[in-house]
């Protein structure tokens, strides 16, 4: 089991293997770059100037703007060819335009893509003067203080000072703090989004100086990596003066971006300034991804191109057979060369061709990238825009951060999902545990959440009680034995569901990870805190005898390490709200962590006093004095400071702190108050919220973690008062280990004991061998047995576990382990090898102590989502990194697996039995497949599958229903290449796959094989650093902005707060997108298609000589102004189908996958119909002009007018939703052609050339035949389109359509007088509807009424339906309610909630079977009720009444707690402090 | 907008960003256009939808056709072809080139006598006056009497913009290739009366009003047009120069209507232009009363070398124009084609209710 938020991508970077050396800036003496000191050089090769830390993000400058600008725009395709046409213009030769004219399209596009562009950089310029022009406190050598500086200044050698809540403006080393221990703490909000505290310490060698940093002492060299861009890793050493040589590593590294919190103030040198910071190294900027349709949409641009070349081609011929037909007759239209010789027809065809090109350009749409993107980017808007995507929890809506691949939401067929934090909340909460092989249920903490399930699905129905802060009675919760440290604050936070409460409590946790009050009240299970309570006594009155462990039985000195394990075994940092941390500490003790061999050597002799006392150490010797001093002080009357403890609780360091550390607390304390010694809530902040859900779960059991300094950690227990743990090592977590562990020195025992924390899988191999053959031996192996079968149980029950386990080390075995662990760390080159080799030294040989059973709560909706998205066709694979059972028990609880669905099981030890097992799967598979008749598969095959539930799969439609699950080996020999075409086939024959202990790279390299093999769309979903590659890989990736940081939303396209905004995303957006982009590139080809078709048939009639009928100016700016409006708008607004229909029938995505809307077929028969209106627009106007004294422009202008409004007529068509926009965008384009066409027709009576349009319009309108011809050509060209159409939508409606009549039946019923609804009655045609189908099959009345497609495996059928027969139209009506009702055979199923009065046994199995992962919330509170129009009232006044019966006992529990809360004070003060907090922070 | 992991993040609202202000969240507004609920129809097109279109779609255009297609059949119209390579056609002699000038006459009879204004047109085929390098051949600053184009016409009137050395004044392929028959029109009175009575043919009013007042102007200046035009030299296909198209100063030089008419250039290969107006004189006698008449053609332009052919057209218009069945007949078969999908339609919608609710079912 991984501690979520560990979880880190190992990312090893060889290969730079150039080093940077950094001085101090002050020293102008030595060798320098630049006047104002010594930077840096490079080791061995010239040094380019360091970087200041000016930020400039900006690409262009005024003077390159124009060129750069040009130059990135000419890498697109498309506008190479427009520029190269245009400039085709100014050869008179071939010229069809005015040159000028003709370049005008192509400098708007690029001019507007110009302004963009600018008006981008124009932003980022000014937010980089923002940023360089904030202030920060840097030495200065002239004034020897520090001075304020903008960021800008500094350069790396800068010692810049920095004080609590600042933000970090470059990579700086931490060289002192005014914390005592020489610590840090940066938040990295702002570079990863982790919002828990991380912990930085001073470089070793300055952390022990006494006095006030100088840094005009400071004569160190630093020697360090390259600027990189790997946040989590820096290596380097720093010589002093003396030579000595100091590693240096990432915790003495402050990041810039980050903000100092909880300390006063540091100082720091400045290492990488500027671009050469790791955020900004880091920043790669949006990203660009080229969609599905876009890459469709390109192949048919080229198929344009071939038609444009064909028709040229056609042309030329043509025109090459005219020219020699008549020049041999000297026709008199015959024009002769310039120089009056005439022009051979072969040259005459190329120049036509070539003008041919010209004016067929239309083809090719100028504007189609520029409007596809002007649509992207309002899709983009409205997604940002929707509030069903808006979480009010976390105040966040869904960011696009791909701004250019929407419509790939609306096609997507694969979606890849990880399990923690994505189906889960990555909200842990203590569950259950067993210790010492006993078995503590906590059944009182199982009701507790079970409660705020309860409590988020009344909130939602009931109206929300703000301010009324009840308490839900703590039923079997001991009152007594409430933490100390457990304020009314978080006694009145207990009821998060409300959503009040929740914002409050996320606010909360915006400074403290993982503590929602769900997670911090755990409710201890009474025996084992019995038990705790007992071994807290007896070691209280046993501390003072030599062993005082060894007086208890070995079950309570097992249960008594395992919480101090528990507390201890983390990097949880105790923090208090907004002060400096050492206010909140008691220090007794004083030890730096063991750093050398003569420190161990010094510590753990018997004579330690003196040895301190020998010890030369120049710098710390004062401080060793010191500390040993009070080491003794605290041996020698340890009673009498527990005692005192009690009173100074509150208010702790300053009168215990001796003079060395009073001398440099005075230092900093210029600008600090003395705060009263208030008692303050300790938050832990913790980098993993498993780690937090332990600490606060020995806290429920008194054994509270009260600070934690690098070397020590304080445990608070009632009796014994608080135990110091002198903290040797802490061997932090990693994936590969899957543990971590701690070495403290026990102080009851003086002992040193590793605690480890971690997988079960991989711990429970570490242990301790044992004897069977003495007693106490086998009672060990009964505990393993035992504790391995509550194992099991809890990975069946979904919980994650953690198994805890001690080693004692004899001092030899240490002072043995810690010479290899010193030198691993000293080490600079193979630091982290060499300390991994050096933890696996440690962890082994452990005693098991117990383990713990944490729950990951399923987020709010996701089985709905998860069985929306299986109806819309998309396939789900999981893919965790969590054990096989967690992840089979969370997929069944999100209905990934039904209990009815056979499970094939892929666990493979080697690469051969491996493929046998897929082989027999697929065997199996193949011949359960065809014929539909399940086998028994226990006799078949009986190696790989277990069915969990044999039961027969029904053989419906949509065939047997498998689901896969493999483990990650067995993943990585499947992924091998010969065996990946097995593993997919069989894959695509699953329902649902879970991948279990699939590694990041594992997990993207199943994302890219489906990709690659099945041609598929992907979608990969995930929010941990272990999902970005799988995100990266994948077509769309999603992040989860949630617990775990932004790694994942940086990587994604799309970031959504919570897992079930996914559906809208894909089902709503994804499906509006797709279709709207989708018509709308087929509107453009059609369109500049069918205007092309006009200019060409008219090459018929005038010799092919490339002329044109239309004026020049409609045919450049036709498509850029007249007509571009309406498709926008459209493109923009145009909903095939509603929201809710979408919502309500989520297979009507599969339209989008099947890329129905835009299919070759679809491109072509565009083609077709384009080719047809544009003979009908061209031939009626010919023939009614035939043979009449009309000139070539009085004729042409009519057929643009004509093209212009059949385009529109065409767009009304193809529009499904007309809102004023597009009434507006039609008028106004009708208008501008208008207005342009009387405007230019009048300006001028001889430009223009030689077109001579003047007055052409003004007669036209003049003329009865120009109305007449436009009044008929629109309508015959598209007569056949619309007839089609109808025949289509009656004949052979696609599922859209029918989703589209199905939601305007449910309007039509809507729009019927309100009262009937309100009375109960049906609505007329409702009732009609129904009586008239309910002779025929009953379904048909169920579609009428707009009822769902019922999943027919989901349920079986109900218990009673006598009644609901009886009153057939009350009951069928009433089924269309929910949202997802279930129904095997019509008339049978009934919903719950409808009858609940007839039927109660049967609604509360159901409540109760789905509340646990789906809240009540889901029966009624449909977010898109009262838009459905065929609900009625009647079934949701009923569903009401019987949820309100249902809850009425909980709800009479929650008045009378309110009631007796009610006199408390609390909610205010908490308020206040939650003010208080808020201002600590502007 | 690269800078994620900035620290102006924080002050642009980023997640640390104060609880303490007023809550601004980021809470999208909820109004109907952003959250894309505009008020909307949404037509749904089935057969049953979309049937009445096509029936509204046919009564409109049935009448409307009916309409113009009698109107269409009430225009008189009589047409001439004068090319003249029949071996029987009078104008036969003119097609070699040697005859100059050749005078040609065919006579024809009118049935029906035409009233009201009566529009003489001249009709050409397979020309194309639409070609592209032809259509371009011109300069209309010079033909609006500029006179810095009058002597240095445009370059797109190559190879007729200069002729030994002198501006072509009306430069370019158009002008050079001038309609240049005289069509003349007499009435045979009666059998006896050996005399015919010439018709009086407008040359005035032929062209459009814009053209002749604002397009086209002569050169300025003082003096005889002929003066104006110095310095310039006719096209090379014209007998006369151009300030001698007509003995009227309104109808001489850029503005002889003819020429303005010739140079509005035909937007098909078969064309007909306006040549003569006969007005109607008086109200008691038709304008061109039935009976014989004879076309007297003075034949100079060559067109059967490239197989075109001309043609006298005799036309009375009406409110849409000229004869023009096309239109009337159009209206009239897309409004019964209309008629009849919707027929096709309302079959079925009839027909197929209950089984596209059927498809419902199955679809879903």
């Amino acid at each position: 089991m991984e501690p979520a938020g560990r979880r880190r991508r190992r990312r090893r970077r060889r290969g730079d293997g150039g080093a940077r050396t950094v001085r101090s800036g002050l020293h102008p003496g030595l060798p320098a770059l630049g006047s104002r000191g010594a930077r840096l050089g490079l080791h061995g090769g010239c040094a380019p100037p360091a970087a200041d830390n000016r930020l400039k993000t900006t690409k262009y400058t005024l003077l390159s703007f124009v060129p750069k600008n040009l130059f990135e725009q000419f890498h697109r395709l498309a506008n190479v060819y427009f520029v190269l046409i245009a400039l085709l213009n100014f050869a008179p030769a071939v010229n069809a335009f005015q040159p000028g004219l003709a370049l005008a399209p192509v400098l708007f596009i690029l001019a507007v893509t110009a302004l963009k562009d600018l008006w981008e950089d124009y932003s980022r310029h000014r937010s980089d003067l923002a940023i360089n022009h904030r202030g920060c406190l840097v030495f200065s050598r002239e004034e020897k203080k520090y001075v304020h500086r903008f960021w800008k200044e500094i350069h790396v050698g800068d010692f810049v000072r920095l004080h609590c809540n600042e933000i970090i403006p470059a990579d700086v080393l931490l060289l002192s703090s005014s914390d005592p221990d020489g610590l840090c703490h940066i938040e990295t909000a702002n570079l990863d989004g982790e919002t828990n505290l991380k912990r930085r310490q001073v470089v070793r060698g300055f952390s022990e100086l006494v006095s006030e940093f100088n840094p005009l002492t400071f004569t160190s060299i630093i020697e360090c990596e390259k600027p990189n861009n790997d946040l989590s890793r820096f290596r380097g050493c720093i010589i002093h003066s003396n030579g000595e040589k100091a590693g240096l590593h990432k915790e003495n590294l402050l990041l810039r971006g980050c903000t100092i919190r909880n300390t006063e103030a540091v100082v720091g040198i400045v290492i990488y300034a500027g671009h050469e910071t790791k955020a900004l190294l880091n920043n790669s900027g949006p990203r660009y991804k080229r969609s599905q349709l876009e890459r469709q949409m390109n192949c048919d641009v080229l198929w344009c191109v071939l038609l444009l070349i064909c028709m040229s081609l056609f042309s030329a011929v043509g025109h090459g057979l005219w020219v020699r037909r008549y020049q041999e007759k000297k026709a008199l239209f015959d024009v002769p060369e310039a120089d009056g010789s005439s022009l051979s027809p072969v040259t005459a065809a190329v120049y036509s061709f070539l003008t041919m090109i010209i004016v067929l350009q239309v083809l090719i749409p100028i504007s189609l990238y520029v409007s596809i993107e002007i649509v992207k980017v309002c899709q983009v808007y409205f997604i940002n825009q929707d509030l069903d995507l808006y979480d009010e929890e976390t105040d966040s809506q869904l960011q696009c951060r791909a701004l250019n691949i929407t419509e790939d939401l609306g096609q997507i067929q694969y979606i890849f999902s990880d399990k923690t934090g994505t189906l889960t909340e990555n909200k842990m909460v203590f569950r259950r545990c067993t210790v010492s092989g006993v078995e503590y249920s906590h059944d009182a903490n199982a009701q507790r959440l079970a409660r705020y399930q309860e409590a988020d699905s009344e909130e939602e129905e009931v109206v929300p009680k703000r301010g009324s802060w009840s308490q839900r009675g703590s039923i079997g919760s001991h009152q007594g034995v409430r933490m100390m440290h457990r304020t009314q604050s978080t006694k009145s936070h207990r009821r998060t569901g409300s959503r009040a409460e929740a914002k409050r409590a996320s606010m909360l946790s915006r400074h403290t990870a993982f503590s929602s009050p769900m997670e911090k009240d755990i409710t201890p299970d009474p025996k084992l805190l019995e038990k705790v309570s007992e071994c807290d006594k007896g070691l209280a009155i046993s501390r003072h005898q030599e062993q005082p462990l060894a007086h208890l039985s070995p079950e309570l000195s097992d249960i008594f390490d395992f919480f101090i394990a528990l507390t201890i075994c983390n990097t949880v940092v105790v923090t208090s709200p907004d002060q400096p941390r050492q206010k909140v500490r008691v220090r007794f003790e004083l030890k730096s962590p063991v750093k050398t061999i003569e420190d161990f050597l010094r510590r753990f002799t018997p004579s330690r006093l003196t040895s301190v006392c020998s010890s030369t150490g120049s710098l710390a010797t004062n401080k060793s004095n010191h500390k040993s001093g009070s080491s003794l002080l605290s041996n020698l009357s340890n009673d009498s400071v527990f005692l005192k403890l009690e009173e100074r609780l509150g208010q702790p360091a300053p009168s215990l702190a001796s003079n060395g550390y009073s001398s440099q607390a005075e230092s900093w304390a210029s600008e600090r108050k003395p705060e009263p010694g208030q008692e303050q809530e300790l938050r832990y902040e913790a980098e993993s919220p498993d780690e937090a859900a332990l600490v606060y779960a020995a806290r429920a059991y008194n054994c509270a973690l009260v600070d934690r300094l690098p070397d020590q950690v304080s445990v608070e227990l009632p009796h014994l008062g608080r135990l110091t743990f002198e903290l040797l090592h802490t061997l932090g977590f990693d994936s590969i280990r899957k543990r971590m562990s701690v070495v403290i020195r026990h102080p009851l025992t003086d002992e040193i004991n590793v605690y480890t924390k971690g997988a079960d899988s991989v711990v429970m191999d570490l242990l301790l061998p044992c004897s069977s053959e003495d007693a106490r031996g086998r009672h060990q192996k009964r505990i393993r047995s035992k504790t391995q079968s509550f194992l099991n149980l809890y990975a069946v029950e979904g919980l994650r576990t953690l198994c805890i386990a001690k080693r004692v080390l004899s001092k030899e075995e240490y002072a043995c382990w810690l010479q290899g662990h010193l030198e691993a760390e000293s080490s600079l080159d193979n630091r982290e090898e060499l300390l991994f080799q050096s933890a696996l030294r440690l962890e082994t040989n452990l005693h098991l102590l117990g383990a713990t059973g944490i729950e990951d709560r399923l987020q709010d909706g996701v089985p709905e989502t998860i069985s929306k998205l299986r109806q819309a066709g998309l396939q789900i694979w999981v893919l965790t990194g969590d054990k096989q059972e967690t992840a089979i028990n969370i997929a069944h609880a999100c209905k990934l697996l039904d209990h009815d669905e056979e499970i094939i099981t892929l666990n493979a030890e080697s690469q051969e039995a491996c493929a046998a097992l897929l082989e027999q799967c697929l065997q199996y598979v193949q011949s359960r497949g065809p014929h539909s008749t399940p086998k028994k598969t226990e006799g078949n095959v009986s190696v790989g599958f277990f069915p969990l539930c044999s039961a027969p799969p029904q053989s419906t439609a949509r065939g047997p229903s498998l689901s896969l699950v493999i483990d990650g080996r067995s993943l990585a020999y499947a992924l091998e290449k010969n065996l990946e075409d097995k593993f997919l086939f069989l894959a695509k024959q699953c329902r649902s796959v879970l991948c279990c202990r699939s590694t990041p790279l594992q997990k993207s390299m199943v994302v890219k094989l489906v990709r690659s093999k099945l041609k598929a769309m992907t979608l990969a979903i995930g929010d941990g650093a272990n999902d970005v590659s799988m995100i990266q890989v994948a077509d769309v990736g999603v992040g989860i902005s949630g617990q775990e940081g932004m790694q994942a939303v940086m990587a994604s396209d799309f970031a959504v707060p919570k897992f079930r905004y996914l559906e809208r995303l894909l089902i709503v957006h994804g499906h509006w997108c797709y279709s709207r982009l989708a018509n709308m590139v087929l509107y453009f080809f059609y369109k500049n298609t069918m205007f092309v078709g006009l200019l060409f048939w008219f090459q018929f009639y005038c010799g092919f000589s490339a002329s044109a009928m239309i004026d020049q100016w409609y045919l450049i700016f036709f498509n850029l102004l007249f007509s571009s409006l309406p498709q926008l708008v459209t493109g923009v607004l145009d909903k095939d189908v509603s929201a809710d229909t979408l919502l309500l029938e989520p297979q009507l995505y599969k339209s989008g996958q099947k890329m129905e809307e835009y299919r070759p077929r679809a491109f072509w028969l565009n083609m077709v119909d384009a080719a047809f209106q544009s003979l009908v627009c061209f031939f009626i106007p010919y023939m009614a002009y035939y043979d009449s004294d009309v000139d070539m422009f009085t004729w042409g202008t009519p057929i643009t007018a004509i093209a212009l409004l059949t385009f529109l007529l065409h767009l009304g068509i193809e529009t499904k939703t007309w809102t004023w926009l597009n009434w507006v965008a039609c008028g106004f384009s009708i208008l501008l052609f208008l207005t342009v066409a009387l405007i230019y027709n009048s300006a001028c009576a001889t430009c223009y050339p030689p077109s001579n349009p003047y007055w052409t319009m003004q007669t036209l309108l003049g003329d009865p035949v120009f109305y007449l011809i436009c009044l008929i050509t629109p309508v015959t060209a598209l007569l056949p389109r619309l007839f089609f159409r109808a025949l289509q939508g009656s004949l052979f409606p696609t599922q859209l359509q029918l989703g589209r009549q199905l939601a305007k039946k449910c309007r039509k019923t809507l729009q019927t007088p309100k009262e009937r609804f309100a009375q109960g009655h049906l609505p007329q045609e409702l009732k009609a509807e129904l009586s008239q189908g309910g002779t025929g099959s009953p379904s048909e009345s169920l579609s009428k009424d707009c009822a769902l497609q019922t999943s027919q495996h989901l349920q079986q059928p109900p218990v009673c339906s006598p009644e609901a027969s009886g009153e057939p139209s009350t009951v069928d009506t009433s089924v269309p309610l929910r949202e997802n009702s279930p129904r095997g055979s019509p008339g049978s199923s009934i919903p719950g909630a409808a009858v609940s009065g007839e039927c109660p046994g049967h609604l509360r199995r159901k409540s109760l079977s789905t509340s646990r992962a789906a809240p009540l919330q889901s029966l009624f509170s449909l977010p898109n009720f009262s838009s459905l129009g065929c609900v009625s009232s009647l079934s949701l006044v009923s569903g009401l009444g019987s949820v309100l019966r249902f809850s009425s006992s909980s709800l009479h529990v929650d008045k009378r707690d309110s009631e007796f809360l009610s006199s408390s004070p609390q909610p205010e003060q908490d308020l206040s402090g939650l003010q208080r907090q808020a201002t600590g922070y502007v | 907008m690269a800078m994620n992991c900035n620290p102006k993040d924080e002050v642009d609202g980023g997640p640390p960003c104060a609880p303490g202000g007023a809550a601004k969240t980021r809470r999208p507004d909820n109004t109907a256009f952003k959250q894309q609920r505009l008020p909307a129809w949404q037509p749904i097109l089935t057969a049953g939808t979309v049937l009445p279109t096509f029936f509204i779609v046919g009564l409109i255009f049935i009448p409307i056709g009916i309409g113009i297609f009698v109107t269409s059949n009430n225009i008189r119209e009589i047409e001439i072809d004068y090319t003249g390579t029949e071996p029987s056609s009078p104008c036969n002699k003119c097609l070699s080139s040697n005859v100059t000038p050749c005078v040609c006459t065919i006579n024809f009879t009118l049935e029906k006598a035409f009233e009201g204004n009566v529009f003489m047109y001249y009709g050409l085929s397979n020309f194309y006056q639409n070609h592209r390098r032809y259509v371009k051949s011109r300069d209309d600053s010079q033909l609006n009497g500029d006179p810095r184009a009058l002597v240095n016409p445009s370059k797109e009137c190559e190879p007729y913009r200069r002729n030994e050395d002198l501006p072509i004044a009306p430069c370019g392929a158009i002008a050079n290739s001038m309609f240049n028959d005289t069509l003349e029109l007499f009435l045979i009175t009666n059998d006896s009366d050996p005399t015919p009575k010439p018709i009086l043919l407008q040359r005035k009013g032929i062209a459009w009003w814009t053209d002749k007042h604002v397009k086209f102007r002569n050169p300025p200046g003082e003096g005889t047009l002929e003066e104006r035009f110095k310095g310039t030299t006719k096209p090379v296909n014209w007998p006369k120069p151009v300030y001698m198209l007509d003995s009227e100063d309104d109808n001489n030089g850029f503005i002889n209507e003819d020429l303005i008419v010739w140079m509005r250039t035909a937007a098909l290969p078969t064309f007909r232009k306006l040549y003569r107006l006969i007005e109607r004189t008086d109200d008691l006698h038709p304008t061109l009363p039935a009976g014989q008449y004879y076309l007297n053609i003075t034949y100079n332009y060559p067109v059967h070398s490239f197989d075109g052919r001309k043609r006298m057209i005799l036309s009375t218009i009406s409110w849409m124009g000229g004869k023009n069945p096309f239109l009337g007949i159009a209206y009239i078969t897309v409004g019964s084609i209309s008629f009849l999908l919707g027929v096709v339609l309302l079959v079925i919608n009839h027909k197929y209710r209950n089984s596209s609710n059927t498809a419902d079912t199955m679809a879903f």
